[in-house]
């Protein structure tokens, strides 16, 4: 089987191979191009003249601030569902008792829970609490949509741990705070790096928070950014596509990086 | 917290009490405020704000004053409004089609990714750059590509690819579509591919000595030893197509017209853009319930199959 070439399977392969770079290509070569070469060129030719004064553009046009909300509330969320979704997730592997199992179930019910649908009540606990366009109103009901699956990819990982580790750590006098420092946390390690990666881009990428929680441009995270771009610049298709080529640096950075913890980040343990 | 302790595992305990009495620290679990933030994040902003969604729909509410109890008044509305209607049967059509043009795709991508070479891991890192952009992104970059004067219309001078894309109201439908699978057509590749590498090769090597055929090991090997991929796939495409929001409300804001104003679009467009929540409580009730109904019947379908498994085992 292994010998013989799948020729279905290498044209549907090779077709699909288009259909995903035609528009990854575009953005790029069109980024590059100038106003009148966006309307008299080919769009999928190479710019004759090509020039950076898009992102240029896009520099001068607040880019930074956006990228650095946008870092803010990633960071922040991560950091924060990290450590609370870790110390939930070792109450509900090494607890004894009931209501660690609720708890765990809690979480997996959690998982249906749709965002979208919970918009308006948050929006109105936000309003309420006086937190409207503020990062934090953004941080806040990200790191609890991110808890649910976080706790359980942790659980699941942290059941692995062999139990003679706690106890010889337990005979050394250990609490339950020195073993999740000193022993939990650098064996499940890759589950972090799996939870922050995932958590992460979902943040980065998030677009529904930000849209009905802040408003001014002081505020503003980078897909909000893109589609203000969007208004802005109108007829400036360059400049939007370079701002998007712009807000997805990072991401790619980290692709190049570390495309497998990437990758496993990504599906956030459901292939497991 | 000791009580329920000792009464859960009396052996345990007894047994080690004795043999290491200085052993000292608690044969208690953790406590329970380990759990606490994690329980506070998600109480406050994702459990109340889903007993919330209830309340408010009935409830009067501008989104800026103080909401008003108005009953069932909300439900009246939203029920006897064939836009209601309109939008649950566009988001049905998603999910079906979405369903049946993304798994065939991502199965078959998966498959051809699961196989080791070169040439292969080459595909990987390119077929997953749609992973990293935000739905907004990918939503402005096919705006740009789809635009009829200044697209790909232009590019290859063929006149089938010159069409208003998202300006026609049956093909921005299916437009809208396909760039959701663009998007989440990666992601689901990477389950299959995960899947398919778990299959023992032994069965591959028992069916070649058979003498079975490609064609005939993929229906009788790969596709019964992926049913659970296949479900876990099946159920996050089900029931996220009734969630798909920010790259329809970037791409099409719902148009041209109503198109494309799905279920959680016409939500979003009644509560934010109408200033009325109330009826936009109602949908968003829709949704949940929907929701919950697919993933828990499709864990149901999922554990029934598990079960009879086990039987035979």
């Amino acid at each position: 089987m292994r010998a013989r070439p799948n020729v279905p399977a290498g044209i549907a392969g090779f077709v699909w191979l288009v259909i995903v770079l035609v528009p990854v290509y575009y953005i790029v070569v069109t980024s590059l191009r100038d106003q009148r070469g966006f309307y008299d060129a080919n769009p999928l030719a190479i710019p004759a003249n090509p020039t950076l004064s898009n992102y240029d553009l896009v520099l001068r046009n607040d880019f930074l601030r956006y990228f650095l909300n946008s870092a803010v509330v990633t960071l922040g969320t991560v950091a924060i569902t990290v450590a609370v979704s870790l110390t939930a997730a070792y109450y509900v592997v090494r607890g004894r008792t009931r209501f660690s199992g609720v708890t765990y179930n809690a979480f997996l019910l959690g998982l249906a829970i749709p965002l979208q649908a919970t918009i308006i009540p948050i929006y109105y606990l936000i309003t309420r609490a006086h937190l409207y366009d503020t990062l934090l109103a953004v941080i806040l009901p990200s790191v609890a949509f991110a808890i649910p699956l976080s706790v359980v990819i942790l659980a699941n990982f942290l059941r692995d741990v062999p139990n003679e580790l706690f106890e010889s750590m337990r005979v050394d006098g250990a609490g339950h705070w020195r073993m999740l420092v000193s022993l939990v946390l650098p064996l499940v390690k890759p589950a972090v790096v799996t939870v922050a990666v995932y958590d992460g881009l979902n943040v980065w990428n998030g677009f529904l928070f930000p849209l009905i929680l802040t408003q001014s441009s002081d505020q503003r995270v980078l897909p909000m950014a893109l589609w203000a771009f969007q208004g802005q610049f109108r007829v400036n298709i360059p400049a939007v596509l370079a701002a998007v080529l712009l807000s997805t640096l990072p991401v790619l950075a980290l692709y190049i990086l570390g495309r497998r913890q990437l990758v496993t980040g990504l599906t956030a343990g459901f292939g497991k | 917290m000791d009580a329920p302790t000792i009464a859960s595992e009396p052996v345990e305990l007894g047994s080690k009490a004795v043999g290491r009495p200085g052993a000292g620290h608690p044969r208690t679990g953790p406590s329970p405020l380990m759990a606490v933030p994690a329980l506070v994040f998600f109480g406050v902003f994702a459990l109340l704000p889903l007993g919330g969604v209830v309340v408010l729909s009935l409830m009067r509410w501008d989104g800026i004053g103080d909401p008003s109890w108005t009953g069932f008044g909300n439900w009246v509305t939203t029920l006897s409004d064939p836009a209601t209607y309109h939008a649950i049967w566009l988001s049905l059509q998603v999910m079906v089609v979405s369903w049946l043009f993304q798994t065939p795709v991502s199965l078959l991508l998966g498959v051809l990714l699961a196989g080791r070479g070169r040439y292969r891991a080459v595909l990987g890192v390119l077929y997953f750059l749609p992973l990293l952009l935000s739905a907004a992104a990918i939503a402005i970059a096919f705006k740009a590509l789809l635009d009829p004067n200044f697209g790909m219309s232009r590019a290859f001078g063929v006149a089938a690819l010159s069409q208003d894309w998202l300006g026609d109201p049956t093909l921005a439908l299916y437009v809208v579509i396909f760039v959701i699978g663009w998007q989440f057509i990666p992601f689901h590749t990477l389950l299959y591919q995960a899947g398919v590498r778990q299959i023992p090769r032994q069965l591959y090597e028992a069916a070649e000595i058979d003498g079975a055929g490609r064609v005939r090991q993929f229906l009788s090997i790969t596709l019964p030893q992926l049913r659970y991929t296949i479900i876990t796939s099946s159920t996050l495409m089900l029931v996220g197509s009734l969630t798909y929001f920010d790259l329809v409300f970037v791409l099409t804001g719902g148009g041209p017209g109503d198109a494309t104003r799905f279920l959680p679009l016409d939500m979003y467009l009644n509560g934010f853009s109408n200033n009325d929540m109330g009826r936009a409580s109602t949908l968003a009730v829709l949704l949940v319930v929907a929701g919950l109904a697919l993933s828990l019947g499709l864990a149901r379908l999922a554990g029934f199959q598990r079960g009879s498994q086990l039987e035979g085992a």
